[in-house]
């Protein structure tokens, strides 16, 4: 942003305005700071490191605390080639009992945990959303079950990648 | 304003199939506008659904979750004409509440 020394009116206006960006600021975490604790009495708190952590590894160490082996009992639904990157829409169930969590990570993408799902008792382990994908990857389902983690994988192609979107 | 959160809640009998579809821009942070700025990030980060007071799904999602983002999961219970609720928080510290009645 450029300032001008010569237009007064204006400086004076952006000061203004940027006071009201401050005040909006401030009034919106007020009302964050007074949500957060109802949320996390009501469940886990949000994974924030996990999401900033770069390869899927690393991101599934920082969510769990441990590493995944590959299962056959968990199954991803996703599309061989996605044409829009930007929209991909992947799916995963199992047939693994005492889940607790499902979370998609896609290897290739900046940061490569997309999604992490709380499954409480009595509630199907199964969950469907779309995601971003930046470049064509493998996409890695993690289902923790019974305390153990689980993975399976599949590499989906993408045409158009999903930073754009 | 209109809600951003549309949900169907439909009960077989012995569960109840949730798909949900919310208004949200889902901004990554990695994305340039047209005059080569950086658009901050902007998404939902947890979203949750209760029922009966407890929750039955809670989605923590990252910045690679689509624009207008949309979840499918299923819970065993859930009585037709019920209520199910949801709600979101994004980065930005904004909410959002709903309440659906299950078919």
């Amino acid at each position: 942003m450029t300032y001008s020394l010569s237009g007064g009116v204006d400086e004076t206006r952006r000061l203004i305005l940027k006071g009201a960006a401050l005040v909006a600021l401030v009034g919106i975490s007020g009302i964050r700071f007074g949500l957060t604790p109802a949320l996390a009495a009501a469940n886990d708190k949000y994974p924030e490191d996990a999401f900033k952590v770069k390869g899927p590894d690393d991101a599934i160490k920082a969510l769990y605390g441990k590493t995944a082996e590959k299962s056959d009992k968990v199954k991803m639904d996703a599309p061989e080639i996605a044409e829009n990157g930007a929209v991909v829409p992947i799916g995963v169930t199992t047939t693994l009992s005492d889940v607790t969590s499902i979370s998609i990570l896609v290897a290739e993408n900046p940061n490569a945990l997309a999604a992490s799902y709380v499954i409480p008792a009595g509630t199907v382990p199964s969950v469907a959303n779309r995601l971003k994908m930046a470049k064509t990857s493998n996409v890695i389902a993690i289902v923790e079950a019974g305390g153990k983690l689980y993975s399976a994988s599949k590499e989906v192609k993408v045409t158009v990648g999903g930073c754009g979107g | 304003m209109a809600s951003t959160i549309r949900v169907r809640a439909t009960s077989s009998g012995e569960t109840t199939e949730v798909q949900a579809l919310i208004q949200h821009p889902m901004d990554s942070g990695f994305v340039k506008d047209a005059s080569g700025n950086l658009i901050p990030p902007h998404f939902i980060q947890q979203l949750t659904f209760e029922y009966g007071g407890k929750p039955v799904f809670v989605a923590d999602w990252g910045p690679a979750v689509s624009k207008d983002p949309y979840v499918k999961f299923s819970f065993k219970g859930g009585k037709k004409g019920d209520d199910l609720k949801i709600s979101w928080v994004d980065n930005k510290g904004a909410t959002d509440t709903s309440t659906a009645k299950i078919q």
